[in-house]
């Protein structure tokens, strides 16, 4: 199948790893993977701040890019969310209905990483090894706006040697929330407190997640801390083969 | 034809409790430095979240009650006009006098001259969100009428001469050796060997309000429900003390919330059901006390009804925003909220606390008058999963972050420091190779960054999340600069 990939501004910007483990798991797994050169950020970050009209240059941007193609993965659920439940939203808001319907049509074909795999590639063994102790954090848009449930845990069960641990109380927020962790940012660091001692109660090596951003903030306090934990994103751990491909 | 008759107003300042002294954040900040707020909060909402789960885990067609929770209040709200005259005609007949109170101040005039004329200088009350949030019982104190919580943990707020931080539990914020004090220090007839064991403290509590009931001549409740189609006012309760104000006094004065009305008793089935599971976490509650108008002979004698708008038209005005109006008080959303679960009630500076409180308080102040209130949320979504009714509040709080920058924005003529920040970014992200210049420009941070390749310090605005986290330092390469590399730019 032909992918066009939806490598999202951060990880653009911040995380190329994840973005070249997407490109790698995919090409693996047989599949023909495309960048899209136009695109930049799908705006979330305006929308949930308060910015909507300063999201649609953005919208359009992102409709045009990836208009046309059969699927279109991204390793962020929270970006995913964005694109399936608010560029339709907000053009609307405005009036701009041919934008709107554009955008629908791009979100029905829009799949976060571990959907894709298990829904739509209908694999759950992708090949990958791993031998560390890891424990994952699913992240609320994953959970909540998108409905993953438990697939990216079905992926990572059957990842060789890997050491899965349960995360305690896994479906709390880490407190990022985009701008939140800015403009609260005492009440961020209180819940991203509680994430860590979680996270560090189970003595995983590795905090895993589908979302850059979460792992940003997570990591960004662990590496406060000198706490001896570090993250890796659920494609960098699906894209580790045994013979070291990647 | 229709005649326009403005925009309907929003709730006043200076009466009642919907104004905060402080933005949330500020707010927020001193009661996270508060450890025993902290452990009695965060035993407390796990508590019944774990109870809620459990008996709302247990019931086959709980989605479908939702569903119908959902329809119901959506179909309440578009004819809002007609069921309200539907139920001031049921009452009226049943021997009930309605008053229409357009805001807190009207509502407060109306209950004080009523009690006035019942010759009382004492009122016992039922808990009630509404009448804490026109400032009912200072306004009586002003005209010299003093005002009795008989709800325990409304009791101990009031004993504390404290506020509540919670809409279901309001003292929950206090543990039981700090209630023991309160009790000995307030309750003239607490026992004096009072210890901290629960039943003890119920048991005080239980003489002190006994006294108070058997002497009372005025009544003033709220309603969680009222029946247009009788004319039926319900109150849904744990403690029996609500129906001892129901049924006891000559007078009963009731001030309920315009929204607060479902058609006919079929749709309140549905609600019987949602509301106990989703609050105390309990397949029934105890006491359901439910009157309709005067009973010659049986309980109070003269009945007042006080139907409370205070800023609700003005939402019902929003067809997004309105949506905040189902709200059956339940307070799941604060229970399972990761911010009001460590900051508490009081942050938010409204007597509606929580993701609830977030999108309800700010619509009706304005959103002007609590522009941090949508702000408090890293919309994490766990709210509207336990809404009873289904209420989209994130989405209704990114609903009312727009509006409140795009108030800004037409109020002034410089943009703020943020909304110039955010058109820049947009401007530089709506083009891929501006933004490809961007990354490239913001490499030169790799400089700033320690051993492991982080940044410690951030300048302002971002220096809220550096003082607790460090930054990634930008790559060698970015992504796009990689696949250009690799693949020849082939796209």
């Amino acid at each position: 199948m032909r992918v066009a990939l939806f490598v999202t501004c951060l990880a653009d910007a911040l995380f190329p790893q994840v973005g070249r483990a997407t490109v790698a798991l995919l090409e693996r797994l047989g599949h023909e993977v495309v960048f899209p050169a136009g695109q930049t950020c799908c705006g979330q970050m305006h929308v949930n701040t308060g910015y909507q009209r300063d999201a649609l240059p953005l919208i359009r941007r992102h409709v045009a890019s990836f208009q046309g193609y059969d699927a279109v993965v991204a390793p962020s659920g929270s970006c995913v969310g964005c694109v399936r439940h608010q560029h339709e939203m907000v053009a609307r808001r405005f009036d701009r209905d041919r934008l709107a319907d554009q955008a629908a049509a791009v979100a029905a074909r829009t799949y976060e990483l571990s959907e894709f795999l298990v829904d739509v590639l209908r694999v759950t063994d992708v090949g990958a090894y791993f031998p560390h102790r890891v424990t994952y954090h699913p992240t609320c848009h994953s959970l909540r706006m998108l409905r993953v449930g438990d697939k990216p845990l079905r992926l990572l069960r059957n990842v060789r040697g890997i050491d899965l641990t349960e995360l305690p109380e896994a479906d709390e927020c880490c407190g990022f929330g985009g701008t939140f962790s800015v403009k609260n940012p005492d009440t961020s660091t209180a819940m991203l407190a509680d994430k860590m001692r979680n996270v560090l109660a189970t003595g995983a090596e590795v905090v895993s997640a589908g979302d850059s951003s979460c792992l940003m903030h997570i990591g960004g306090g662990l590496s406060r801390l000198r706490a001896g934990a570090r993250t890796l994103h659920l494609a960098e751990i699906l894209a580790t083969t045994e013979d070291g491909a990647r | 034809m229709s005649t326009f008759l403005g925009m309907p107003a929003h709730a006043p300042r200076g009466v009642g409790g919907l104004h905060g002294d402080e933005p949330f954040p500020a707010a927020a900040r001193r009661a996270l430095a508060d450890s025993q707020l902290r452990r009695n909060i965060g035993n407390a909402t796990s508590t019944i979240r774990a109870k809620r789960a459990a008996v709302v885990g247990e019931v086959p067609d709980w989605e479908e009650l939702r569903l119908a929770g959902e329809a119901i209040k959506a179909a309440v709200m578009a004819r809002l006009d007609v069921h309200l005259e539907r139920l001031e005609q049921e009452v009226t007949a049943r021997g009930g006098v309605v008053h229409w109170a357009r805001d807190a101040t009207e509502a407060n005039r109306i209950v004080t001259d009523l009690v006035r004329a019942t010759g009382s200088d004492e009122a016992v009350k039922v808990k009630s969100m509404a009448t804490q949030e026109i400032g009912l019982n200072e306004a009586l104190e002003a005209a010299g009428i003093a005002a009795v919580e008989t709800d325990l943990a409304e009791l101990i707020v009031q004993l504390g001469h404290d506020q509540p931080s919670h809409i279901l539990v309001p003292a929950i914020h206090r543990n039981r050796s700090e209630i023991r004090e309160i009790f000995l220090r307030e309750m003239p007839d607490a026992p004096a060997d009072l210890t901290d064991d629960p039943a003890a403290l119920a048991a005080a509590a239980r003489a002190h309000l006994r006294r108070k009931f058997l002497s009372a001549r005025v009544a003033i409740s709220g309603a969680n429900f009222a029946v247009a189609e009788t004319g039926t006012l319900l109150v849904v309760e744990s403690e029996g003390n609500g129906r001892m104000c129901l049924t006891l006094p000559q007078t009963l004065i009731t001030v309920m919330g315009i929204e607060k009305l479902v058609p006919t008793w079929t749709d309140l089935e549905v609600f019987l059901q949602l509301l106990p599971r989703s609050s105390t976490g309990e397949r029934m509650n105890p006491y359901t006390s439910a009157w309709t108008g005067v009973t010659p002979g049986d309980g109070p004698q003269e009945f007042h009804l006080v139907l409370l708008d205070n800023g609700r038209t003005a939402a019902l005005a929003d067809p997004v925003g309105r949506s905040a109006l189902h709200c059956i008080r339940c307070s799941a959303c604060l229970n399972v909220c990761p911010v009001y679960q460590r900051t508490g009630g009081h942050a938010y500076g409204s007597v509606y606390p929580g993701p609830i409180g977030a999108v309800l308080t700010p619509q009706l102040t304005g959103v002007e008058e609590n522009p941090s209130l949508p702000y408090a949320s890293s919309l994490c979504g766990a709210c509207f999963d336990a809404c009873p009714v289904r209420i989209d509040i994130p989405g209704l709080l990114v609903h009312l972050r727009a509006q409140h920058t795009e108030q800004q924005r037409e109020r002034h003529m410089l943009p703020t420091a943020e909304a110039a920040a955010m058109s820049v970014a947009s401007w530089v992200m709506a083009d891929p190779r501006r933004f490809a210049r961007a990354e490239k420009a913001a490499r030169a941070a790799r400089l700033l960054a320690n051993r492991q390749g982080r940044l410690t310090t951030l300048p302002p605005p971002l220096s809220g999340w550096s003082s607790s986290r460090d930054a990634p330092a930008p790559p060698r390469e970015t992504f796009r600069e990689w696949w250009a590399r690799t693949r020849g730019g082939r796209s």
